[in-house]
Parts: structure tokens; sequence; C-alpha cells
């Protein structure tokens, strides 16, 4: 069981154009954690940052400043080698995460030789096999030795999670993994991640444009604006009672058919451009916050809260 | 074009198990991995084939067969007689013989040129891509100058530089090599930055895998057909160009090939006496050599696009449906007046 | 064959007449299989009706839309069926025996399509001004270009976009300004129909729901029709008039979508509907009330009876 704990994160890219360079801050002081067993979603737009965000806690960049901080349960931190056991990611495209040009055990295999799960082939395959089935992909011995293109979308992210598991991560970053897929099939995959998070005491971050499935399936969700975090909170509070004005443009942009047509004609009451996202509400700690300031972790700004409650 | 899809997905609200979709007929299943590496088989394919395979046992098994090149006879330029398939030239050599050795020559620096040429347009374009950064740009920086470099007067110029004697096989093949990676490698590192960014290179990454592997296993098997073609691209330049370095006198010392041949035809004043037996066969063999190739490539491209594959059997159906659908609307206006009745009543509603 | 059991026309729609009539259309793709990508479709579109057509990939949805453009190339073909056109000025058109200068005519007059990444369907070395303008020429050429640049300006203005764009090139306008200026340029010669495939699918929640706001608001203005293609249902449940739901080809259910939130009748639709999660209602529940739990056979295309 391992916590991820990402503190005032920063990345800054910069942008030629000729001669001129410029600064882009793609994050810009963006803290959250994640615990075993919990999911948290982060919610933005594109060019919001939370691409960047998984980039950074998979390794695939680094920040430009602030601090990644993995730990396992007794506290020794995570680090070389055993960060790429620990964290792992699910891609959003499952066209485009396999190579065709190799079998399905070619993908689950190649992690858990790499982080030495198993020794032997035999050993290798009878995993590789228990690993399909776990992910509902049966008979697990054909869908082993396909290709990703003989495979349905669903089946290929569900091998990607596969993948992603076999060297036991503990942190799966799920970026957008269900976007691209066909509507019907998209609840089987999450539920699919939920199971195995609760069996595995996972901590998942679930990438997310869709406010609908976020706070379906997650227990805390960030919201994140230009690359700032503009709101937090437990899922429901902050769909149902949202304060920041992102927020609220977001959950009513969102189609909900239960609200009747009315909605249609709500679109133009907050004005984008006067979004300010230089403050943050937090419902944990129940207050405004500025952004850039002396980070409190998720957890503390929770326990404060439940201190205040029963106080 | 929209496809159907078999895929059952799992019922609501639960995880059930996703089955295995139906495979496609097999006429439509793409075939796998390795497999799908091969080009089909189509009549180009297999011309390509036909020339290179019996040009190149010609080159290898011939030299063993036939007699000996150089031996010198004094009856002079001779037309192919019984004795002699393809004459003698004016020094009363067979010229059948010299062309088998000729074309083992030829093969031979075509083979190496090729060779070394790949490894280091492999190397500058695909590494290069791979690591980015300031590797990248300084690869970059060096195939575009050796681009620009004019190919041909470079390596006149370095072939001449280089004294006759020391001017042996292995020098023109890597003089030929060196002026001629560049434009490989611009093509493959093109390629590669394109596979680099997918997302199934990236998993690897995220899954631990070390950049050589990334490399060998993940973008190289992607890469094959381009390198496969840029190969056979390579050694039909090197035929040819070393072709046309012999003929200018600047060939290798000691082989003989197909362009010394011409070189030794063209001082034999052969065209003039029209000794169309000694220059002939050399122009033609390399001619058929390269078009072989060529086909070959046409076929690699067939795998690179796979849209090509099977034009004509596209237009087949295209024309197919075209002419269905002309036949519906015939039948359909022919029941003009059943229609036109029905449309009425539609409006009436 | 669609089952008519399922075809139900609410009481809003039936005091509208019909403006665009779809009678057993059937698309087949002449590859080594034949694949019928649409089968017997039927559909009735009403003047200033916004009717959406659901379905996954592969339905058919957008090779239903293609074939009643005609825009459909080989190797499909339309294997059978009626496409009528019922003109606002009272007669009706024959959509599939139009022929050339007539069908060309009859393509963005009387019926206009935005396709599925219309924002790649702009022309990236051209001018949105140069864009416009060939469009008005090719079908009035005797506009004068004072006429030309007022109808661009007005139309512009139309979907919300500030005319002083007309000089800008499309990599210079957001996505979803890129969007608005397909939608108006659909709409430059007022067609009675409009057909967009997947218009807000690459677009952010906000601006889909601006561009969604505009088009309902246009259609309030101008009153014409339109087919709106697209797999979010919820959307669809938020601004359509009636709903048809597609699978492998079929139509298997047409309705007013407060029915078909209420009471959908076919299994597939049930299993679409509860595809989505409730955003505002209880925590687990799916957007039809309440939890759909039930361990269902594979969806068919059979009604049940």
């Amino acid at each position: 069981m391992t916590r991820v704990h990402v503190t005032d994160l920063v990345k800054d890219y910069t942008i030629r154009e000729g001669l001129r360079r410029s600064r882009l801050r793609a994050v810009d002081h963006v803290s959250l954690d994640l615990t075993p067993g919990r999911t948290v979603a982060l919610v933005g737009e594109s060019g919001s940052g939370k691409s960047t965000i998984a980039k950074i806690l998979t390794r695939m960049e680094s920040p430009t400043s602030g601090t990644v901080d993995v730990r396992l349960d007794d506290g020794t931190p995570v680090q070389g080698s055993l960060y790429r056991r620990q964290v792992q990611m699910v891609f959003q495209d499952p066209y485009a995460s396999l190579n065709t040009f190799h079998t399905i055990e070619h993908h689950v295999a190649r992690p858990l030789r790499i982080h030495q799960r198993t020794t032997g082939a035999a050993q290798t395959h009878q995993r590789v096999l228990e690993m399909l089935e776990r992910v509902n992909l049966s008979p697990a011995e054909q869908i082993a030795a396909r290709r990703p293109h003989e495979l349905s979308g669903g089946q290929r992210q569900r091998v990607a999670i596969a993948r992603a598991l076999a060297p036991g991560a503990q942190v799966l970053i799920a970026d957008e993994p269900v976007s691209m897929l066909d509507v019907s099939i998209r609840l089987g995959v999450l539920n699919l991640l939920g199971r195995l998070q609760r069996e595995d005491r996972l901590a998942v971050l679930y990438i997310t444009h869709d406010l609908a499935t976020a706070r379906h399936f997650s227990d805390e969700i960030v919201v994140l604006f230009r690359g700032r975090v503009v709101e937090r909170g437990p899922a429901d509070a902050v769909i149902l009672d949202p304060q920041h004005d992102y927020t609220k443009l977001l959950a009513m942009a969102a189609p909900d058919p239960e609200r009747g047509p009315a909605r249609v004609a709500a679109g133009a009451v907050i004005d984008r451009a006067a979004i300010d996202n230089s403050v943050c509400y937090d419902h944990f700690a129940g207050e405004w916050q500025q952004v850039g300031s002396p980070a409190r972790s998720a957890a503390t700004a929770r326990s404060a809260a439940t201190a205040r409650r029963t106080a | 074009m929209t496809h159907l899809s078999t895929d059952n997905g799992p019922t609501v609200g639960s995880a059930a198990d996703e089955k295995l979709a139906p495979v496609a007929s097999s006429a439509d299943r793409p075939r796998a991995g390795w497999r799908a590496m091969l080009p089909t088989m189509t009549p180009w394919l297999a011309l390509g084939l036909f020339l290179v395979i019996s040009i190149a046992l010609f080159g290898t098994i011939g030299p063993y067969l036939v007699g000996d090149p150089g031996q010198i006879r004094d009856i002079g330029l001779t037309a192919p007689s019984g004795e002699f398939v393809l004459g003698t030239t004016q020094t009363g050599q067979d010229v059948f013989a010299q062309l088998a050795h000729a074309t083992r020559g030829s093969l031979q620096i075509g083979l190496l040129v090729g060779l070394i040429a790949t490894a280091l347009s492999c190397f500058f374009g695909i590494y290069g891509a791979y690591r980015g950064g300031l590797t990248d740009e300084a690869f970059s920086l060096l195939s575009n100058v050796m681009l620009v470099i004019p190919g041909l007067p470079l390596v006149i110029v370095i072939s001449g530089f280089v004294p006759r004697e020391a001017r042996g096989l292995w020098t023109i093949a890597v003089v030929l090599a060196i002026t001629s990676w560049a434009g490989s490698a611009r093509v493959l590192r093109a390629q590669t930055l394109s596979v680099r960014s997918r997302d199934y290179v990236a998993a690897a990454r995220v899954a631990g895998e070390r950049s050589w592997r990334v490399i060998v296993v993940e973008i190289l098997p992607n890469l094959l057909p381009v390198i496969a073609s840029q190969f056979v691209f390579a050694v039909i330049a090197a035929i040819l160009g070393e072709a046309g370095l012999a003929f200018i006198g600047l060939g290798a010392s000691n082989a003989s090939t197909l362009g010394t041949m011409l070189f030794f035809a063209q001082n034999g004043f052969a065209l003039g006496m029209g000794a169309w037996w000694w220059f002939a066969p050399p122009g033609l063999l390399i001619a058929l050599f390269g078009m072989g190739l060529s086909l070959i490539n046409f076929s690699i491209d067939e795998i690179i696009n796979p849209k090509l594959k099977n034009v004509r059997a596209h237009r087949k159906r295209a024309r197919k449906a075209i002419r269905l659908e002309r036949e519906v609307r015939r039948a359909d206006r022919r029941t003009a007046g059943r229609s036109e009745a029905g449309a009425q009543e539609v409006a009436s509603r | 064959m669609t089952s008519t059991a399922t075809l139900a026309v609410g009481p809003d729609a039936t005091d509208r007449d019909a403006v665009l009539t779809i009678r057993d259309l059937t698309v087949v793709y002449e590859v080594e299989e034949p694949v019928t990508a649409v089968e017997g479709a039927s559909l009735t579109l009403h003047r200033g009706e916004i009717l959406g057509l659901a379905g996954e990939s592969g339905c058919g949805k957008t090779t239903l839309a293609y074939a009643v453009n005609r825009l459909h190339r080989p190797p499909a073909r339309i294997a059978s069926g009626d496409i009528v056109f019922h003109d606002r000025a009272g007669h009706d058109v024959d959509v599939l025996a139009l022929e050339d200068a007539d069908l060309r005519e009859f393509r963005w007059s009387q019926l206009s399509m935005v396709f599925q990444g219309a924002m790649n369907a702009l022309n990236p070395v051209t001018s949105i001004r140069a864009q416009l303008r060939d469009t008005l020429r090719a079908h009035r050429p005797r506009m004068t270009r004072a006429q030309v640049e007022a109808r661009s300006v007005e139309v512009l203005e139309r979907v919300g976009v500030d005319p002083r764009r007309l000089s800008s090139y499309p990599h210079e306008l957001s996505g979803g300004m890129r969007q608005r200026v397909m939608i108006a340029m659909a709409m430059l010669l007022e067609p009675q129909i409009m057909i967009m495939d997947e218009p807000t699918t690459a677009l952010d929640v906000v601006v889909q729901r601006e561009i969604l706001t505009e088009i309902v608001r246009l259609r309030d203005e101008l009153d014409f029709a339109v087919v709106f293609i697209t797999h979010d249902l919820p959307l669809l449940l938020e601004i359509s008039d009636r709903i048809a739901v597609m699978l492998r080809g079929e139509i298997v259910e047409l309705d007013t979508s407060q029915r078909l939130l209420r009471e959908p009748r076919h299994p597939y639709t049930r299993k679409l509907l509860g595809s989505f999660p409730s955003l505002h209602g209880e925590r687990g529940a799916f957007i039809r009330s309440g939890v759909d739990e039930t361990a269902g056979p594979e969806p068919t295309t059979e009604v049940p009876a």
C-alpha cells in the first residue's frame, strides 16, 4: 500500500517562436494526495494541465519545482526502479497504447519480466493468463495469443489495465481511460477499475473531463483550471454544492437530462473570461485558499475538518 | 467507412466477462506480427523476384560455370556464335564469361554499399530521433549537409583523390556509402519521430523498459518495412553509381563490374563498330536488375501503406457498387407512377 | 426491418408537416463479404424539428447521414429505399433520382451538413472570408461582391462570431470558433434541413454548451430541421424533440425525448441510458431513475412483445 503526496507542483514549458522565448506554465502549484483504497478524480478541460500532471507522476517529464513524494506503508520512500514498479499508468487511447506488432502475451509479460515478478517462461505465461482472467478477458489462452488489432477497444483497455498492474503497482494513474471507448462499454471498464482498486487497495488518480463519471467513481474531486486547482473536496460536495465559479460553470455545462430543457438556455450566465483562478475552495478545510499559499495536504485538511466538526 | 462492431459489451452495473469477439473471416483477418511484414504475392512482385533472383544466381554461380573471362585470343571482335554465346571483345575475350564475373562484381558492390549505407542511415536517423535534443539536432544537421553536397561530383572527387592502386572494391564501396546514406537517414528520422510519440512507446518506458530495448523491440519493428525499402534503394543507387564511376574510369581498379565492362566497351569503340553484344548485355542487366529491385520496392510500399494493396480489387468493387445502384434506381424510375402516388400520399399526410 | 411498433410520433411533432421522409433505406458496402451498414431505416423529419440520431460506433448513423446527402462513395451503395424531400414551396423531390446540376442545387441550399471533425474541414491556407465566398459563389453565381460580404457578415453574427474574423485563417481561431464557422457555412443558403454529425464531440464541455445553445437558438429563429448525430445520449435528451436510436444498421427505437427517457422500450435503449451516470441525482444512480441491474440477454434488434 503506497501513498503519494504531490506538493506545490509546477511545470513550465518554454515556447520558442523564432528568436522570442516565452514561458508557458502548464501546472501551477498543484498539490494533491493519493491514498490507498481511494480514487481522486482530476477534472478539467483540455489544456488545464491534467495530462501534464500524469506525465510528471509517471516520470515521463520532470517538474520545474515542487515535490512528488511516494512512500510505502512503513514510510520508506519509493525511488529508482521501485518507482516504476509502484506507479503505473493506463493511457487514454486503447488503439495507440498497444503495439500492433506484438501479442497480448508480450504486452503483459514484459512488465512481469522487467520487474522480476516471475522466473522462467512457464511461470510468466501462467501469470499472464491469471492477469488476463482478472480483468475479465476470457478465454485467456486465446486472447494472449492474439494481437491488439484483433481485439475491440474495451478489450484493449482491459489489457492495458492488466499491463499496468503486472509489475504489482499500488498507484494507478488512469488518464481518461474510457473517453475513447464506446458508450455502453465505459461503465464496465470503470467498474473493473473499481473492483481492482478495492481488491488491491490501490491509490487511483482518475483523470477525466466528464463530471458524471468523476462523481460516480471517485471519492474526491480536484478541479483544475488553467493549471491551478480551483476546488477540491468530496465528490458529492463538489458536484452538488460547487463554490468556485469554474466548477459551477462545468456543472451547468454538463448535459443533464434530468434538469429539463430549461438548462439549454442557461449557458452564458458565467463569463468565462472573468473567472478568477487565484483562489481555490477546499471543501475539506471549509475555506477559500490562495493559490501558491503553503500547501496543506488533503489528509491534514480533512482531519482538521473532522476535528472542527467533533469539537 | 463504418465497420460493424462485433463487441458484446458487459451489462450495466457489473463487470461481466468480456467475451472474445468472433474473429472475422480468414480472408479479412489481417496478418499477424512478422507475417504482416511479408508482401502479398502479386504479378509485379513475382516479376521483380524473378528478375532479381535469376540475375543474382547468374552472378553467384555463373562465374564457376563459364570460361576464363580474361583469356585473350587473336580472333578479335566476333559476333555471337555457337562457341561464344555473346561473342568476343576486341581482344578476343569471352563476353559471356566477362558478363558473369562482372555481374558478381556489381552485386558485391551493391550489397556492400547497401549494407553500409543502411547501417549509417539507421544510426544517424533512428538513434538521433530517439534521443532527441542536441543529439537529434547534430545528426539532423549532418544529414542535411551531406544531402546538400552534390553526390556524383563528391564521389568523383574522392575517387579521383585516391590513387589508382588503392582504389579497390572496398574503397569504392565506402565512398558510395558515405555519399548516399543521408536521404535514408532523413526518412528514418521522420518515421522514428512519428513512432516515438505513440502511446505504446510511452507505455513501454513507463513500464520500465530500458532505452535500447524500447528502440529495438518497440520502435524498430514498425520501421522494418521502411528500412527494407531504403536498403533496396541504396542497392540500386550503388549499382548505378558504381557503373557511372567505372564508366568515367574512376571505378574499382581490381574488380570487374558491369560498369567496368561498359568502360572497356566504350574504350574499344564497341558502339561505333556495331558490337552490340559487348555493351548491350551489361547495360541490359543493370536495367533489369534495377527494375526487379524497384518492383520489389513497390510491394514493400504496400506493406508500409496497406491502402495500396488490392487497388484493382477495390476498383472492381466500386464499379460493381455503382452498377448495382444504378440498376436499383432504374427499376425505381420504371415504377415511377407508383412512387409518385406514394410521394403525394406522404405530402398530404 | 424496422418494427413499426417502436415508431411513435409525439403530439408536438405531428402538427408540423414533414420536410424529409426516409422510407426503408438500405445501404450496403460491396466489399469481399458485403456488409449492410444501414438496414431498412425509416423516419420522418418534421419542419423545425431537432431529431437526434443516437448510437455507438459502427451502428450506421454516419452512413445514413451520408446516404441522405448522396455523399456515400463506392463501395457503398443504396440498395433500396426512398428519400423524399418536401419543399416549403409544396412540391416533393425524390433525392435518389437527382442528378448532377439538380443534385448540386439540392445540396447545401435545401440540405446542408456539418461533418464530423468539421474543425479540420476548413481549408488551412485560405481565409474564412474566401471560404464563405467560394460557397456562396458556387451556388449563387450572380451575387455581387457586396452581397456576398453582407451575407458572410450576417451569417457569422448569427452564430456569434465577430465579423472581423472574416480575415482570419482557420489556425488563428479556437476549436469552438471553427465549429461555429462550419455551422455558419452550412447556414449560408438557408437550407431547410441541417445534418450535424458529432459537431461537438471534440470540444470541451463548456464550449459544447455554447454551441448547442446557438444551434437551438438558430433553429428557433430560422425554423430549419436538424438531424443531430452523436453517441452522447444525455445531450440529445436535452435538446432533441425526438430521438432515433440505431443499433447495427437498424433504427430500434424512435420516440420523443421525454418518452424515451421515461419509458424506453428497446433493451438497447435501456442499456444506453444505463451507461450514463446521473450527475445530480442519487450517487450510484443512472440517468434513468434507479439503478439498472438487469443482467439481460444480449441486445437484439427484436422489439420485446
